[in-house]
């Protein structure tokens, strides 16, 4: 369970605030205008940016003070979700551990998940040899490795296009489906959160609003919702 | 136990080199070079004094002296070789030389009654040029002429000190007016011999200063005779090169044994070809005709230690100003 | 966390640089009991040395402006060459470099020559413009390279935008470039004016007298002539004070500036204008190339003769030469690392102090702490690799510290996220991209060394010449032809250094 309690998070005179739960293996589409704060509030859940006030919890336990890499939190960015330097096994091994040589246990591991997101074989390939589709694919591999019960996509698919987002996000739901884990994803189209989100968190006016059901939502938006839609 | 070994160990090793004793001589960089007096001085000294004979180059005579002082009465110098009589004055007031007793039957044109420092080579400071280019024969005549001139620095070099001198011990309180009127000569002022002689050599003056025996050196290695030393009516300053022991030698015996030998007629004879001055005893083989002196006598200018120490700091301070236009 | 410990690491690395450099300096002041107030002439010197540096600092940059924007938005077979070897002559020993120079500028040299075919007299080049034209020599290419990392730091797309506006060359410049330049401009005038505050040789030599004295020469003057360790000791502090002053201006003024490596990789640019501009560069590059190349090409040439007389002692030597270079290189790339990793100004600033200490100060301070201790002349090759390190180090953080500062930025948040940390992110993050800067900083450590004469002869060391030291030897005995061979093996062995760790930085990499 996530819970975020009194969250205040101020980056100069930008403020947003946000108190509500999230029930586990639920999947939750973060709605709003550009600049509402939609990346800030997932930066503030995966530890890259302190809020000013309030908690994250998880399982009841806060999560201040905990690096980044020791939260329960995988993160997937808008870009550079692998080292261009590195080729696509070692990338998608950095999920399970830093050491340079392999177990053979984590080996087949590495070689699961690539076979997973439709990868066999592209192990031995760098980032550049591959297409945005097949990039997408190798760090949601690697997220997949990384088994951490919360996965927060600050909208790393923006730049494909629909068909092959569809894909994606059909994968996506896939993955936390046998996972279990918890999804928050950052989004800007109400289809996607369609597709694939149990419900919506909008956000807007400095205000993180709790999690509401997506197609009622959707089908019969607020006030705030539908300025934002546009209809 | 381990320790009772490393003991054991470190009472041998010294007693190995107690059997060989070191003598150590620092000198400057070009004496222990490949091609300088150095390594056949040191065969030499070795096959007689049944000890290890250790050089360690420091820079010139300056830079010598320097790290002589930087390590005070710490150091593991028996031996500094290569002081000239510019330096002399302040090398004794350091304290960290003693008399060696050593003398010698010396062909310089002066009388040399000093106990400490013993001369081992000598040469004069002259003006070297071209066999068809400008010969002037004194100051007054290169000032008046349009040649041109590359002099060394005083403060960063032996042989722009000994030009400083030089003019101050002929002009005396004229100084100032002879630098004034060489200032249009000079091209440039460059930190030490090498550089002025490199650029004398690409054509950038037509003369350098430098010895009078730079001359033998090209004739005797290059087989070529086009280069020219120039005696000066005034005079020519000379350059004395003395050794002399420390009073904190390790090794005094030996110390003395090697200033005996350096003016022995074995060292004397090695000196001329390989550190290209005359010798300071008369060896017993001629020296070779490019050795010939050009300079009389009674033409040698030389400030003593004690006057050269004194006009230093005010004639330096007069050439800048005179060269400062 | 990683930055905690990056910060702790920079500390650690900034607070040795520090002790290295004045810990020496605080031997001397208590050896001398106390500092003197400088003379008059020291002053003068002061005055002489603020000239020429500044001097030197302006027409290097602004020289290098026209080459380092038609290196920018041309692109020609041998480009990466050319600018690998515009940055021969700041790995050039100071007295060879002036020997070239004088071979092409000097009375018989090759301008003279054409000069007089027109039928006009001799150039001189001895005064303030002799001093300023080496400098130029030594520093244009630096400020060409400094300024190139700025120009090809602007996004493509500006210039593609740009040129979809149809925008005109002047309001390019103006938009675009101008921004940059005021960015760049101080800190490239700030390290060239640090770097000529020390000059000694060239600024005496070219100079041509007693007026043209630096701050370095009374130093040396202070050292081993008066053998006055009080006046030495406050001469340098004061020389050290004005780099600073430099250092701090750089560092006001101008931030990033970008790595120096990767510099050959073309960029497709829409904004290089045809016409008499595109002439324009092209002449601006041959002039450049001559102005650079010429005095360089006539050193090879005139070593090649002495090759035949190579002393016995050569490869010795080089051994000793490349060893010292290539240790120096590792020390230098690690204590820079070290320093980058604390991604803070600050630290970064006090990397450039080194420039303002002369070798001759840190070595007699070194001896004077070490020789109660142990006996000098075993520890002389590795001081000279301490001495060196330290004079390559403010080059090499201003190429690490940028580029160690864009991989934390564009990909820290990816190793945070894996919680690599320490050696991992070492490891997996920080080398691979590094691997460029970190080639271009080795090579450069290793080529500044082997041409440095730095405090091997005050240490004394019998039987370990390193090249430089042979060459001076050679010439400081008539041997002038051998002097000009050994140079030549010393400049080629640079360049092969150089050449060595700037392509293996430069492997394949997405």
């Amino acid at each position: 369970m996530l819970d975020l309690r009194s969250l205040d998070i101020r980056q100069g005179s930008f403020r947003l605030r946000a108190d509500f739960r999230v029930a586990p293996g639920a999947k939750v589409a973060v709605l709003g205008p550009s600049g509402a704060g939609k990346s800030t509030l997932l930066s503030v859940i995966a530890g890259f940016f302190p809020a000013q006030g309030g908690s994250v919890l998880w399982q009841g336990q806060p999560l201040e003070g905990l690096a980044p890499g020791r939260r329960p939190v995988a993160m997937l960015f808008q870009d550079g979700n692998l080292f261009p330097h590195l080729d696509i096994a070692r990338n998608v091994a950095l999920g399970l551990t830093p050491a340079r040589r392999l177990t053979p246990a984590q080996r087949d591991r590495v070689a699961q998940a690539l076979a997973r997101v439709g990868l066999a074989g592209f192990g031995p390939r760098r980032p550049a040899e591959l297409s945005g589709g097949q990039q997408s694919r190798a760090a949601l591999a690697r997220i997949l490795v990384q088994e951490r019960p919360l996965l927060l996509l600050d909208e790393p698919f923006a730049a494909l296009g629909p068909a092959l987002r569809a894909e994606m996000l059909d994968l996506v739901a896939a993955l936390v489906e046998e996972t279990g884990a918890t999804l928050l994803m950052v989004s800007h189209a109400p289809e996607d959160a369609r597709r694939i989100a149990g419900e919506i968190v909008l956000v807007e006016g400095g205000t993180a609003h709790p999690p509401a059901p997506a197609r009622a939502l959707l089908d019969n938006p607020p006030e705030a919702l539908r300025r934002y839609l546009g209809d | 136990m381990k320790h009772l070994v490393l003991a054991t160990g470190c009472l041998l090793a010294s007693q190995a080199a107690a059997q060989t004793p070191v003598l150590n001589v620092y000198t400057y960089d070009s004496f222990d070079s490949d091609w300088g007096p150095g390594p056949q001085i040191e065969q030499a000294f070795e096959a007689q004094c049944a000890c290890d004979l250790v050089f360690t180059p420091a820079g010139d005579g300056a830079a010598l002296l320097s790290k002589l002082r930087l390590e005070g009465a710490r150091s593991k110098a028996d031996v500094v070789l290569g002081l000239d009589t510019a330096l002399m004055a302040q090398a004794r007031a350091t304290g960290l030389f003693a008399p060696a007793q050593v003398s010698a039957d010396y062909a310089l044109p002066l009388a040399w009654t000093d106990d400490t420092f013993v001369p081992f080579d000598w040469g004069y400071f002259a003006f070297v040029g071209n066999a068809d280019g400008p010969k002037p024969h004194s100051f007054r005549e290169l000032a008046a002429s349009d040649a041109k001139i590359v002099i060394e620095d005083p403060r960063s070099s032996t042989p722009g000190l000994g030009l400083l001198l030089w003019v101050q011990k002929a002009y005396g309180d004229e100084a100032p007016e002879i630098w004034k009127a060489l200032s249009d000569n000079i091209v440039t002022v460059t930190p030490g011999w090498s550089e002025a002689y490199g650029m004398f050599l690409e054509g950038e003056a037509d003369l350098v200063l430098s010895y009078t025996t730079s001359p033998a050196y090209h004739v005797i290695a290059e087989d070529d005779d086009s280069k020219v030393a120039l005696p000066f009516e005034e005079g020519n300053y000379m350059q004395v090169e003395v050794a002399a022991m420390t009073a904190h030698a390790p090794q005094p015996d030996l110390a003395r044994q090697f200033l005996a030998f350096l003016v022995s007629d074995k060292a004397q004879s090695i000196l001329p070809e390989t550190n290209w001055m005359y010798p300071a005893v008369k060896p017993a083989t001629p020296l070779p005709a490019a050795f010939d002196q050009i300079v009389p006598a009674d033409k040698a200018l030389l400030m003593s230690p004690e006057e050269a120490e004194a006009a230093r700091a005010p004639a330096l301070d007069a050439w800048r100003s005179a060269l400062a236009r | 966390m990683a930055l905690r410990a990056g910060a702790l690491i920079a500390r650690g690395s900034a607070g040795l640089l520090l002790a290295l450099l004045f810990a020496p300096l605080a031997a001397i002041l208590i050896r001398a009991g106390g500092g003197y107030l400088p003379a008059p002439a020291d002053w003068a010197a002061v005055r002489f040395t603020l000239l020429q540096a500044a001097l030197s600092a302006l027409v290097s940059v602004a020289l290098a402006l026209p080459v380092a924007r038609a290196l920018a938005r041309r692109r020609f077979p041998g480009r990466r060459l050319f600018i690998a070897l515009t940055g021969a002559p700041f790995i050039l020993p100071v007295i060879v470099a002036v020997m070239g120079l004088v071979a092409i500028f000097g009375v018989r040299g090759a301008l003279n020559t054409a000069l007089a075919q027109l039928g006009l007299g001799p150039l001189r080049i001895y005064g303030l413009h002799g001093v300023v034209l080496a400098h130029v020599f030594f520093n244009m290419p630096l400020a060409t390279r400094m300024l190139l990392q700025g120009w090809q730091a602007i996004p493509a797309e500006r210039f593609r935008l740009a040129a979809q506006l149809n925008l005109p060359p002047a309001a390019t410049f103006r938009l675009l470039e101008v921004p940059m330049l005021r960015q760049v401009v101080p800190g490239a005038l700030a390290a060239i004016f640090a770097i000529c505050l020390a000059s000694f040789a060239v600024a005496l030599i070219l100079g041509g007298g007693p007026r043209a004295t630096t701050v370095e020469l009374a130093i040396y003057q202070a050292f081993t002539f008066d053998f006055d360790l009080g006046r030495a000791a406050v001469l340098a502090l004061m020389q050290t004070a004005l780099v600073a002053l430099a250092a701090v201006a750089a560092l006001v003024f101008a931030r990033a500036d970008g790595s120096g490596a990767g510099l050959g990789r073309p960029i497709a640019r829409w904004d290089a204008p045809r016409g008499w501009r595109r002439g324009a560069d092209v002449l601006v590059l041959m002039l450049a190339a001559a102005f650079l190349a010429a005095p360089i090409l006539s050193l090879a040439l005139s070593g090649l003769p002495g090759l035949a007389q190579l002393p016995a002692g050569i490869w010795g030597a080089a051994m000793t030469s490349v060893l010292v270079a290539l240790a120096s290189a590792a020390l230098t790339c690690l204590l820079c690392l070290g320093m980058a990793a604390g991604l803070s100004a600050v630290v970064q600033g006090v990397g450039l102090l080194p420039l303002a200490l002369s070798p001759l100060v840190l070595g007699t301070g070194w001896f004077l702490i070490l020789n109660p201790v142990i006996a000098p002349s075993v520890l002389a090759l590795p001081m000279l690799v301490a001495v060196n390190t330290l004079m390559a180090m403010p080059f090499c953080l201003r190429i690490l510290a940028p580029a160690y500062a864009r991989a934390e930025s564009d990909h820290g948040r990816l190793a945070d996220q894996l919680g690599l940390r320490g050696l991992a992110r070492l490891r997996w993050l920080v080398l691979p991209r590094l691997r460029p800067a970190l080639g271009f900083c080795a090579g450069l450590a290793a080529a500044l060394s082997m041409g440095d004469l730095g405090v091997i002869t005050l240490f004394g060391t019998s039987g370990q010449d390193t090249l430089p030291l042979l060459m001076y030897r050679l010439m400081g005995a008539y041997r002038t032809e051998a002097a000009s061979a050994v140079g030549l093996i010393l400049m080629a062995l640079s360049f092969g250094l150089f050449w060595l760790f700037d392509r293996g930085g430069a492997a394949p990499d997405a």
